[in-house]
């Protein structure tokens, strides 16, 4: 699936809940428990994402021009944001990844939902995700 | 609690009748800061709309208006903490600023090397870097009163650090991540035979306990207006007139002056000498009004009202925990005597996400350090969720947050 294939899946998900805040909040954190574990070796000071009130943890994996990531977070609401970013970009070029638009941030309401704090640790989280396709597009 | 009106009380905030997200808004965050009834609001607005002029200086009508209204308030908060001389009560921007100028102009003058300051290890970090900074500067040390589990104070060990050698104790007198209420009149009691200063931070003392300066020999207390239904941007620092004479001046400018000529300058009197530039006039004016609302009360009432808010806060989680079969949730700071601040943890979530659920049900409490790390790192801690209750707090509105809780913890 495209990165905009993927993102209008999110949108979709996400409308089912109208407004209800909490039941997205919710989805969140048990979109967060599905992000497969991270190996312990990649959770260190190294890779955590600087700007973000939690902790988040963001490793890279190049493989055939491709990016893959692995992440986690200390808190649960986080980690469901970051697994977002992760069903996105993962497995996609670092083309792809630094062309792509992410309008779904505003169609499910993000920052309602998480506050403006949150909204700039994830927006910290964008910018690592994107300077790693950048570093690999680079390399490359 | 019968005889108060909270109905009535409620009714003169009009910030509480609002929906967030889709519920009726429920504050628990009243430590970080209160909000504010009718009578303040409308005094700020009639300040700017009717009064609002420079004071001390100018010689209209105008300007004596203002300065009239804002020594009234000097007057008001001498009265409150029962102060023998309004001079004795300097403005300031609120606490922390209040902790900085006699870190800055008591510490300079007579600190020495060697001297030693303690403080306790429940300070908030206002109460802790200003004296941090001026030991370093004079080669002081600054020592730290060990805590209890439950959160009260070591006082053994407080007795133990004071010496000679003591110069300052700084203390809170009820801690803001906690709320335990210290035993400040034994401090200032003990210091006192050491020949040692002692600064009170009552940042959260100030809507909560009976202040008697005279009575508790306070030498210096810090207030803030914003956590006593009062404007952001004021704050009190009370001393005893003979120290903040022996004091040398905080800030050089306007109003603190007597004379200037190139040569030298002569200072003004207190409180004066510590008020440079001009200040917060109009928040000044509408913090009178604050403490109007909370002498109405009357603090006794408050006291209690808010004490019977905390208790069946408490009694709510242990039914909980018991309900649950285990301790989920779990309390930091269960000392007796407490002012109604309660933090604590659910069992596997960070607070903030506890924070983000109980938002998304309308609920508004603290989430994170609360400018007290090494208080989290005594307990091996990061944050906790504070709930902090004032007199328009409801029981309802307590059982809702522990419901809401449980809620949470069930799914």
């Amino acid at each position: 699936m495209t990165c905009q294939e993927l993102q209008d899946e999110i949108i979709d998900d996400f409308s089912l809940f109208e407004d209800d805040l909490e039941s997205k909040l919710f989805y969140l954190m048990d979109l967060g428990k599905k992000l497969p574990e991270m190996p312990a070796e990649h959770r260190t000071d190294e890779y955590i994402v600087k700007g973000c009130q939690s902790k988040v943890w963001l490793f890279p994996v190049h493989k055939d021009g491709k990016l893959y990531f692995e992440a986690d977070s200390n808190t649960e609401i986080t980690k469901g944001l970051v697994s977002l970013l992760v069903k996105i970009w993962s497995g996609k070029t670092p083309e792809e990844i630094l062309q792509s638009e992410l309008y779904f941030i505003e169609k499910i309401g993000m920052s309602r939902m998480i506050g403006s704090q949150r909204s700039n640790g994830f927006t910290s989280m964008i910018k690592q995700m994107k300077m790693y396709a950048f570093a690999l597009n680079q390399a490359s | 609690m019968d005889n108060l009106n909270i109905t009535h009380i409620r009714s003169l905030f009009p910030i509480l009748h609002q929906e967030v997200n889709g519920h009726p808004l429920v504050y628990f965050d009243n430590a970080a800061t209160t909000q504010k009834p009718l009578s303040v609001i409308n005094a700020l607005r009639q300040y700017y709309e009717l009064h609002n002029s420079n004071i001390h200086r100018g010689a209209h009508t105008l300007a004596d208006r203002a300065t009239g209204m804002f020594e009234d308030t000097r007057e008001a908060v001498k009265n409150f903490i029962h102060a023998a001389e309004s001079q004795e009560c300097i403005f300031t921007k609120g606490v922390t600023e209040s902790i900085n100028l006699v870190a800055q102009t008591w510490g300079r003058k007579f600190l020495q090397k060697g001297d030693e300051i303690i403080i306790t290890h429940m300070e908030h970090h206002s109460n802790i870097v200003p004296w941090q900074l001026i030991c370093e500067e004079k080669e002081a040390i600054l020592k730290v009163v060990p805590i209890h589990n439950d959160g009260t104070l070591n006082m053994e060990a407080f007795y133990q650090l004071l010496s000679p050698k003591t110069k300052l104790v700084s203390c809170v007198w009820a801690s803001n991540a906690l709320g335990t209420i210290n035993p400040i009149q034994e401090i200032i009691a003990a210091a006192h035979q050491q020949n040692a200063v002692v600064f009170i931070d009552g940042a959260q003392a100030g809507s909560h306990l009976e202040i008697d300066v005279q009575a508790l020999d306070i030498d210096f207390l810090a207030l803030s207006s914003h956590k006593l239904y009062g404007p952001t941007g004021v704050g009190v620092l009370y001393g005893k007139r003979a120290l903040l004479e022996s004091m040398p001046p905080y800030q050089g400018g306007g109003e603190m002056i007597k004379e200037v000529s190139f040569e030298r300058t002569t200072f003004n009197e207190i409180p004066f000498k510590f008020e440079a530039g001009t200040p917060n006039i109009a928040d000044v004016i509408a913090f009178k009004y604050a403490i109007e609302f909370v002498n109405q009360i009357g603090k006794p009432a408050i006291i209690q009202y808010e004490n019977n808010l905390l208790q069946a806060f408490v009694a709510g989680i242990n039914g909980l925990n018991q309900e649950l079969g285990s301790e989920r949730i779990k309390l930091y700071g269960t000392a007796d005597n407490k002012v109604a601040v309660q933090s604590f943890l659910l069992e596997g979530k960070h607070p903030f996400d506890t924070g983000l659920m109980l938002d998304a049900r309308g609920i508004a409490v603290r989430t994170g350090h609360h400018c007290t790390q090494p208080l989290m790192n005594y307990f091996a801690i990061e944050g906790t969720v504070r709930a902090s209750f004032a007199i328009y707090n409801t029981l309802d509105e307590v059982e809702y947050l522990v419901q809401t809780l449980g809620k949470i913890l069930k799914r």
